[in-house]
């Protein structure tokens, strides 16, 4: 692998940039791997560094049906944060941000992770009982998490709408510092790179089309480029896991919604830190290339098919105009959405399911971007050892048998 | 926006109604019998499928219940029929 760093970039700056060489290798599929992880997303990718990194498992494939980063992980808004309300979540998310604050330097890639901050706004007096509730709920599960004033809020964010006729005030909130934002594809870019320097194979335009199973036990999967060889695999396929677990008899408690996101045209900076309105369910951050990026609830149609309706789109602006009234002058430039993988309790599922080695990693829904680096973290052990590690056995699937659900939208009161 | 149909209301905005649930889900019985994984399957899981679904929706203005045939993908609305069973 070629290291990145100062000194490259002076050298390839001296010397017309001709020595770049590509960050991963394409590969073509083996007959055989020792492992075999299906959609190559932020999880997926992270699975398989993991796997090579603290396993030494290195005959592993990543199959992505499209390119790299080209689903959810590709299309998010890129909020990290740990501010969760039951300990079962703190541990998995925190292990997630902490694995995030040393990333760029494990990767040599730079995420670009930056702890701005991120306010959960209140509006009435109840709500910030709840924020007073997930504040204390958080310092006891160990993540830095306080409550702050109207006064604090607003010298943060002057802009904020805090005029007479303001249909929703901002009485201050909820504050994680450690929370923020990092770039989404070099997230997928900087798990692929150093992946593949390990030796993993990462093949483009594969999709698979079955799950060999033979006499209960995982054997291979069926792939447009022909069949593989393996006994273990892993599902990181966000809103399409369902179609594949039913290859395997599985059925998963997952309802598939899209997630609109949406970008304005760059202006000044403005706005730094990461902002959610309990009010209006809309969120918003500024982009290091000056645009807001922002987005809200889910359209509320099950759907397989990328791309937004209209209702929700008013909703999600009539809400940030709410919040930044001046807001009304800009355009927007681009809209989007990702099919999410939405479960009852808002918890993701990671474990075994089905037959004997296969598992799965999903039901992240609207919040698994900043899971990435813990999810990877997780499936991978499960893959290497075949046992839950003990952050992620709360998550299994078996709690839904249990009635264990870590019902993370009524605890912490967000939708992302 | 789309249109909705309703089987007793006619064409409707879509924000006048709200998914339900899938539909051919029946309640697993004598209650004695039912192990905790059928149980927990009848309450939770999903086919989520991709192309055609049979739902459950309800038009919240009139607070009926009925069956929705739709193209997941396309968003092609196919039919939409009251629930089986008798008026009261
Ligand atoms: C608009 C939007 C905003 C969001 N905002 C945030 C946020 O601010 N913070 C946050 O934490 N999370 C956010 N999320 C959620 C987050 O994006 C996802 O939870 C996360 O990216 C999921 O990662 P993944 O790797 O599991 O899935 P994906 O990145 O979707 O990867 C799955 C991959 O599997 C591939 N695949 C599917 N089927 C097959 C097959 N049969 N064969 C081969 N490959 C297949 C797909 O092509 C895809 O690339 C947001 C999501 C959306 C849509
Ligand atoms: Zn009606």
């Amino acid at each position: 692998m070629q290291r990145y760093s100062a000194f490259s970039l002076l050298r390839e700056g001296l010397s017309g940039h001709r020595g770049w060489r590509p960050a991963w290798t394409k590969a073509k599929p083996k007959s055989a791997y020792d492992a075999v992880i299906v959609g190559g997303g932020g999880h997926g990718l992270a699975t398989a560094y993991y796997l090579a990194e603290n396993h030494g498992l290195t005959r592993v494939a990543v199959l992505e049906r499209g390119w790299i980063g080209g689903g959810n992980t590709g299309r998010n808004t890129t909020a990290v944060r740990s501010n969760y309300f039951y300990p079962e979540s703190v541990a998995l998310y925190d292990l997630s941000l902490r694995l995030y604050e040393g990333l760029s330097k494990e990767l040599n890639y730079n995420v670009m992770l930056s702890q701005r901050g991120m306010l959960i706004a209140a509006h009435t007096p109840a709500q910030m009982e709840i924020c007073a509730r997930i504040a204390n709920a958080m310092q006891i599960n160990g993540v830095d998490g306080r409550l702050m004033s109207a006064d604090e809020a607003q010298r943060r964010i002057p802009l904020l709408n805090q005029t007479e006729g303001a249909r929703f005030k901002c009485l201050g909130g909820v504050w994680q510092g450690r929370a923020g934002v990092a770039r989404h594809d070099a997230v997928a870019w900087g798990y692929a790179r150093a992946a593949s320097a390990l030796g993993v194979d990462i093949i483009e335009n594969c999709t698979v089309k079955d799950l060999t199973i033979e006499a209960g036990q995982i054997t291979g999967v069926e792939t447009n480029l022909g069949p593989i060889r393996t006994n273990r695999v892993g599902l990181a396929a966000a809103g399409a896991t369902p179609g594949l677990a039913a290859m395997a008899g599985v059925r998963l408690p997952i309802h598939t919604y899209a997630l609109q996101a949406f970008v304005s045209e760059p202006v000044k900076p403005i706005l730094d830190t990461v902002l959610l309105y309990l009010g209006t369910g809309t969120y918003v951050s500024q982009s290091d290339k000056g645009e807001l990026v922002f987005g809200g609830g889910l359209d509320r149609v099950p759907t397989h098919g990328q791309k937004g309706n209209l209702p929700a789109q008013e909703t999600v602006i009539s809400g940030l105009l709410e919040m930044f009234p001046a807001f009304a002058q800009l355009k927007l430039l681009r809209q989007w959405a990702g099919v999410v993988d939405v479960v009852p309790d808002s918890s993701p599922v990671i474990g075994p399911v089905g037959p004997a080695g296969l598992f799965v990693n999903c039901g992240w829904g609207t919040g698994g971007f900043k899971a990435i680096p813990a999810g990877g973290w997780l499936l991978s052990h499960l893959m290497a050892t075949g046992e839950h590690h003990e952050i992620s056995r709360p998550f299994d699937l078996d709690r839904f048998e249990h009635g264990r659900l870590i019902d993370e939208a009524a605890g912490s009161g967000i939708a992302h | 926006m789309q249109i909705f149909p309703c089987p007793f209301c006619g064409p409707r905005d879509e924000t006048e109604f709200l998914f339900a649930a899938e539909a051919g889900k029946t309640r697993p019985e004598p209650a004695p019998d039912v192990s905790d994984a059928v149980w927990a399957d009848y309450l939770y899981g999903n086919d989520a499928p991709k192309g055609t679904a049979r739902e459950v929706w309800v038009h919240l203005t009139c607070g009926e219940f009925f069956v929705m045939t739709r193209d997941t993908t396309t968003r092609e609305v196919k039919s939409c029929a009251a629930l089986p069973g008798k008026a009261s």
